[in-house]
């Protein structure tokens, strides 16, 4: 089939497969794509998430590769648009020996490449983000988002909300407004704030706000006159921003205003003059200036002028997602290399097992040198998320500050809520829960 | 010299009245059908199947349907996004609503949605025209984000409004495989495109042309111009729909109402401006330009800087797709303002008179 296939493509197409295939040409790698998002609407965040990504594969290269094997990766630009995404996918999955895994770094995509990874046999890691049903490793066999999803995230979200008010049972009868952005993210939020709302008993109203975001004036209005407590802030790229000059023009106090990851990055409150005071809190790693990690990124790579991005982003919050993501993408490798053979290029499905089988612990996490901004990872078959915390950060005009300790996603909230999403996704497609012999696979 | 029609003698009204009147053409579009319906499943890699050439298909149908109503009937409409939306979801309903609801009647139903949908939208081309009509049918288009986007019950209530689809069939025949589905594109997309050809020559084609042409002058010639222009809506509104029910079963299966935006809209208005207006096979033209050239560009530009020895980031490759892509369609405007398709039959009448040009 592929000879064939290379008769008919044309001269041009040829060329270009020829060329890109030859540039990384190598002995043992194991090849990763990226799909990145460095122009359109959402490039402020995409970009430093993109260079922490690259970056971490350039230091591991530096360091040896996994294990001896090298890293190769190649960028396909998206431009966070999910028909770009599933074009990406499907001109990266078969090349260099096949994708190990994908990273889509948007929910949307995740959304279209869920069954497509499924029915290829690829990985697809969605840590943070993506569906949050997918933490169900029993339905969703190829889908991980490792360490966190946006549930986990609305559930730390209004843990801290109801540590700023002293306590979850004074949430009670108290106003909270969700604000979100109308895409599959920004809705993700609405089942677990609702649970919470039903337990609790405090009042939700959530209104959308349509992309990309700029527009918020009726938005606002409603929150002017309803007058709510809390404002929680679901917006992404420019909407973060915008949101937070509309709170400052509606005299609504910036520290009742709390964020989650995706609102919660340098880009989105540094231009923004009265943004003190917004806090955001971040599941996963939150911005690291000092940690090790981003010193020895500059020290390797920036120093040598090998960096990717500005110097100044090494240690933002979606510089460190980026290497994150990155880091559990070869961890996940690392691991599967421990079972199936130290220094060999592992399959998308020998890897899959290590990203099932992942054992991130705090002593792993500080020889990673990223122990001081996240928690250890866990993952197993039946769950593909683990344990999942998050920790708050509260912007002071000038720079991030942690304002709270490690608040945990309560499992006693979620995991009926992924189970009953399991079972919903499994009958509607026909799905059998993976027996425990599977497992093992 | 090997293309010349003459001693192609006509005996009969349907040979003269024929799509393709000359030998070659017919040869020529057999050879085609056959080589895509035979060759390309077994030649192209699922690459090309799944990201370059399923996408085109589904897109010429919908700027076949886009033509019709634009390029014959001269209502300029930028609700096509809407019209593609209507099909998927309610062909999505369908297929999930009813029990035992095989594809294809679910898709045509999808694409009776979306001429319910068109007819009531193109009513205000009654009363308004041009640049008018254009902004009344973006009302469609808003209208159509906001039902979807706020209206659960048309995503059955799915937390995260994206709706997906799977264990597609045609006749208990699974559709799974890249080859499949491509095949099954271009099977729909062949029957619409002979029944669209034969429409547009017919009686109403001939209609719709006349209120393109002139409203005023086609009305006192006894033309309706309420039925002309509401069927083009109608004919036109169907064809997109099922196109729009394609892409998102076939093409995405998975999908939010972002995936027809207004965004989508515009890019096949200007397929078929820069196909050719009032062209069948303009539309194809069009949805190659506008669907394929992006891509072919994103992946030759860093080969093209490898040749020269220069690495250009994705970024950059990016914002050059960008600016290549707008240099393009503005030069294709300027050098040939009827579109591709005429560029196309310009070169077919070069060929005929090739190698004694008068």
């Amino acid at each position: 089939m592929n000879k064939a296939s290379a008769n008919l493509a044309t001269v041009l197409v040829m060329l270009v497969s020829s060329l890109s295939v030859s540039a990384i040409a190598q002995d043992k790698q194991q090849y990763f794509p990226l799909l990145t998002f460095r122009t359109g609407p959402y490039a402020p965040s995409g970009s430093p998430w993109a260079n922490g990504f690259v970056d971490y594969f350039k230091l591991v290269n530096l360091k040896g590769g996994i294990n001896g094997v090298r890293v190769a990766w190649e960028e396909c630009e998206t431009g966070y648009a999910t028909d770009r995404g599933v074009e990406c996918y499907e001109r990266m999955k078969g090349k260099n020996g096949g994708a190990t895994v994908f990273q889509t770094m948007s929910t949307g995509i995740t959304l279209a490449l869920t069954e497509r990874g499924m029915a290829d046999g690829i990985p697809i890691l969605t840590p943070g983000y993506g569906l949050s049903a997918s933490a169900d490793g029993e339905v969703f066999k190829w889908s991980f988002p490792i360490g966190g999803s946006h549930w986990a995230s609305a559930d730390t979200q209004i843990q801290y909300v109801a540590q700023k008010v002293g306590g979850l049972d004074k949430l009670k009868g108290k106003k909270i407004a969700l604000l979100y952005h109308d895409s599959p993210y920004g809705k993700e939020a609405i089942p677990v704030l609702a649970a919470r709302a039903k337990k609790h008993d405090f009042e939700l109203t959530a209104i959308p706000v349509s992309h990309p975001g700029v527009d918020q004036k009726a938005a606002w209005l409603q929150i002017r006159r309803s007058r709510p407590d809390f404002v929680l802030l679901w917006g992404w790229g420019v909407m973060n921003s915008t949101a937070l000059k509309e709170a400052q023009s509606t005299g609504f106090p910036r520290d009742h205003v709390v964020g989650v990851w995706p609102s919660g990055s340098d880009s989105d409150v540094k231009e923004v003059a009265g943004a003190a005071g917004y806090s955001a809190v971040l599941v996963l790693p939150g911005p690291g200036f000092e940690s090790t990690i981003a010193k020895e990124v500059r020290e390797k790579l920036h120093s040598k002028g090998q960096g990717s991005g500005p110097k100044e982003e090494v240690g933002e919050a979606l510089y460190m997602r980026g290497l994150m993501n990155a880091m559990v993408a070869v961890e996940g490798v690392r691991r599967a290399q421990e079972k199936f053979g130290k220094g060999q290029v592992m399959t998308p499905a020998q890897a899959r097992w290590g990203y099932e089988n992942l054992q991130i612990d705090d002593k792993r996490l500080s020889q990673l040198g990223i122990a001081d901004v996240m928690q250890p990872l866990t993952t197993t078959c039946k769950n593909h998320m683990g344990p999942s915390a998050a920790r708050a950060y509260t912007w002071n005009g000038s720079k991030w500050d942690v304002s709270s300790e490690w608040l945990h996603a309560d499992p006693a909230v979620l995991d009926p809520m992924i189970k009953a999403a399991g079972d919903k996704y499994a009958s509607e497609k026909n799905l059998t829960r993976r027996t425990p012999a599977d497992c093992q696979s | 010299m090997l293309y010349r029609e003459n001693g192609q003698l006509k005996t009969t009204y349907g040979a003269d009245q024929q799509i393709f009147p000359i030998a070659q053409d017919r040869w020529l579009i057999w050879a085609l059908i056959a080589f895509a319906f035979i060759a390309v499943p077994l030649l192209a890699d699922e690459y090309l199947l799944r990201a370059i050439l399923i996408p085109f298909l589904i897109m010429s149908l919908a700027a076949l349907g886009v033509n019709i109503l634009v390029g014959y009937c001269g209502q300029i409409s930028l609700g096509s996004g809407a019209f593609m939306a209507v099909g998927a979801y309610g062909a999505y309903n369908m297929l999930v609503r009813i029990p035992g609801m095989p594809l294809i009647p679910a898709l045509i139903l999808g694409g009776l949605c979306a001429l319910a949908f068109g007819i009531l939208f193109g009513l205000p081309s009654l009363r308004v025209r041009g640049l008018y009509l254009a902004v009344a049918t973006l009302a469609a288009q808003f209208f159509a984000d906001w039902i979807f986007l706020r209206i659960k019950w048309f995503t059955l209530d799915s937390p995260s409004g994206s709706v997906s689809v799977s264990n597609l069939q045609v006749f208990g025949l699974p559709l799974q495989s890249a080859a499949d589905k491509y095949l099954f594109c271009l099977g729909m997309l062949a029957v619409v495109a002979l029944l669209a050809k034969n429409l547009v020559r017919s009686a109403i084609g001939r209609e719709w042309m006349a209120i393109r042409d002139m409203d005023v002058a086609a009305a006192v010639i006894g033309i309706r111009p309420m039925y002309a222009k509401l069927s083009a809506f109608a004919v036109s509104s169907f064809i997109i729909g099922m196109a729009g029910a394609l892409w998102a079963f076939v093409h995405l299966s998975a999908w939010e109402p972002a995936a027809f935006s207004v965004d989508l809209s515009f890019r096949l208005l200007f397929m078929v401006i820069i196909g050719g207006l009032g062209s069948i096979v303009g539309s194809f033209f069009g949805a190659a330009f506008i669907v394929v050239l992006p891509i072919f560009l994103n992946q030759i530009l860093p080969a093209a800087g490898a040749i020269v020895g220069v690495n250009i980031s994705t970024a950059a490759v990016s914002h050059a797709e960008f600016m290549v892509f707008g240099a393009l369609i503005v030069w294709f405007l300027i050098v040939e303002p009827h579109g591709l398709s005429r560029l196309w039959s310009i070169g077919k009448q070069k060929l005929r008179i090739w190698p004694f040009p008068h």
